[in-house]
């Protein structure tokens, strides 16, 4: 509940003039970590979804023709007899400049490059294979082939998002410890500045908890205040951000926008900011009451 | 008609008080208020008159002795009774301490607001009131617009307002003419009647003697108890210093 009328001047202090826009901030920088990690951790979903339950069987060109769909035909029929897998189909001339495209464009010179054999294989997440076994098999069918299923990618990859959600969190809890120590320093320079005030009041009969509710509906109109000037500047960043990939064209992005509950989250950022300092200040001016008469 | 079921209003037992390591402010302080009566206290300026005061309206806890307030020792009293106890406690301090950025109106309804009375119940008696002392027409203005005069009866309208049990008064009559003073008296009496404690510290003695009420003489840090003057002799000179 915001305090409409209030009978100590808080409105007036210097701090009522820089706190909401330190809040404003705070929020800004909390949103796009947020913001930023939901994606991330969005796609690398999107990523490990589209990599798991598959592998890539990759075999260096020979001089003949024949030689390589003789080899490509004998580890098709070696994979599609194996348990576990569900498809394996050879991926012709086209298919493999496609995926080359995004880096290296197109035109005949791409074309003119040896470029290696590839099966794409579908695998059954329920059944384990065994790659080691498989692999040799292979090898005998066809010398020098190997099988890529993205494990090690997937690893780091992982490893990458979860470090930067560990990195989110750290300057979200950070941003947090920032805001609370600001109104803790915010409500007690008005405590200082207010004694004579609070001092009346207490003489006159008012609890603690009525000068306390004071101060955090105050600090609560000033954090709701930032929030929303925080709110709405993040959300232009982000919407830039996202005109922005809609005019790169070409490379393969993946989609950065936010799901309605992602923003829905981004969006109780400042609520639970306001709150924060609404509670701190709460909390400061009850603990220095406590040591007055 | 306030009932008091106390005993007591106020008693002080060899109550002292020194600021840090200085000499005691007051010594040896024993005396009792009953419900219903009328004091004056004087005495010198630097006697301790303000000092005695704050002890009695919880500004200040003695450096020895005992204190009870509406029969309540307030070394053992939980900090969190205070409120309540000082809601029943009205203070005209010499000073004023009226809010600066309040309305008159606002001041004096403090009491009211801090005891969660309703507002419509608030506007009545503050409006009421501050008509009795004559500022119907300087309700909304603000303190450091208004004369000391003027101040003086808000921060009187913002003592009596919530019908205290006990009315402290630190020289409420010091900024007013004659007639404002006794009719500001008039009011202090009134409320006595009415059945509050009165204590009015003051160094005018042509009030004292006009009323006749018993009075608490300080000098010195030390407290005398003089039950009314016999006719005829004058008061004590604690005026001239």
């Amino acid at each position: 509940m915001i305090f409409r009328r209030t009978d100590l001047p808080l409105d007036r202090d210097a701090v009522s003039r820089f706190l909401p826009w330190l809040v404003a901030f705070m929020v800004y920088l909390s949103m796009l970590s947020l913001a930023g990690t939901m994606l991330l951790s969005d796609l690398a979903g999107h990523w490990k979804q589209g990599a798991s339950g598959s592998l890539t069987v990759q075999m260096a060109p020979t001089e003949d023709a024949k030689e390589d769909t003789r080899r490509t035909r004998a580890v098709l029929s070696i994979l599609r007899a194996t348990h576990g897998v569900i498809r394996a189909e050879a991926m012709d001339h086209v298919q493999i400049l496609a995926l080359l495209e995004p880096w290296l464009g197109p035109g005949e010179s791409v074309s003119n490059l040896p470029l290696p054999l590839l099966i794409e294989v579908k695998v059954s997440p329920k059944v384990p294979l065994n790659l080691e076994h498989l692999t040799q098999r292979i090898g005998v069918a066809a010398p020098g082939a190997t099988i890529d299923d993205h494990g090690i990618w997937l690893e780091r990859l992982v490893r990458l998002v979860r470090t930067v959600e560990a990195l989110a969190i750290g300057i979200l809890m950070l941003i947090a410890f920032v805001t609370v120590l600001t109104v803790v320093f915010a409500t007690r320079t008005g405590l200082a500045i207010h004694h004579e005030v609070i001092e009346v009041l207490h003489l006159i009969g008012a609890q603690d908890s009525y000068i306390a509710r004071q101060f955090a509906g105050h600090a609560l109109g000033l954090g709701l205040r930032g929030g929303f000037i925080g709110l709405v500047l993040a959300s232009l960043t982000m919407i830039a951000i996202s005109v922005l990939r809609e005019q790169v064209t070409g490379l393969r992005l993946p989609d950065i926008s936010l799901s309605p509950v992602q923003w829905a989250a981004v969006a109780a950022l400042p609520l639970v900011v306001a709150v924060i300092a609404m509670v701190s200040a709460r909390m400061t001016v009850t603990r220095s009451l406590a040591r007055m008469l | 008609m306030i009932i008091d079921d106390t005993d007591c209003v106020v008693r002080f037992e060899n109550v002292g008080l020194r600021y840090g390591l200085g000499a005691e402010v007051v010594q040896d302080i024993t005396f009792t208020l009953n419900p219903g009566s009328f004091h004056f206290l004087v005495g010198p300026s630097g006697a301790g008159k303000s000092t005695l005061l704050k002890l009695m309206y919880l500004a200040l806890k003695p450096s020895r002795g005992l204190i009870t307030l509406f029969d309540r020792d307030i070394a053992t009293t939980p900090r969190n009774d205070l409120p309540g106890l000082r809601r029943r406690v009205g203070v005209v301090f010499q000073e004023f301490r009226l809010l600066k950025h309040l309305s008159a109106f606002d001041n004096v309804a403090l009491p009211l607001r801090v005891a969660r009375i309703r507002e419509d119940e608030v506007r009545k008696h503050v409006e009421e009131l501050l008509s009795w002392v004559g500022l119907k027409d300087h309700m909304h203005a603000r303190p450091p617009t208004m004369s000391g005069g003027q101040q003086q009866r808000v921060a009187i309208a913002r003592a009596v307002i919530a019908r205290p049990r006990l009315i402290l008064a630190d020289e409420p009559t010091g900024n007013v003419d004659d007639a404002m003073a006794l009719r500001l008296l008039h009011l202090f009496e009134e409320l006595n009647k009415l059945g509050s404690t009165i204590v009015i510290a003051t160094h005018n003695e042509s009030l004292v003697k006009r009323l006749g009420h018993p009075i608490l003489k300080l000098e010195r840090g030390h407290l005398e108890i003089i039950e009314g003057l016999p006719s005829g002799i004058g008061l004590p000179a604690w005026d001239m210093a």
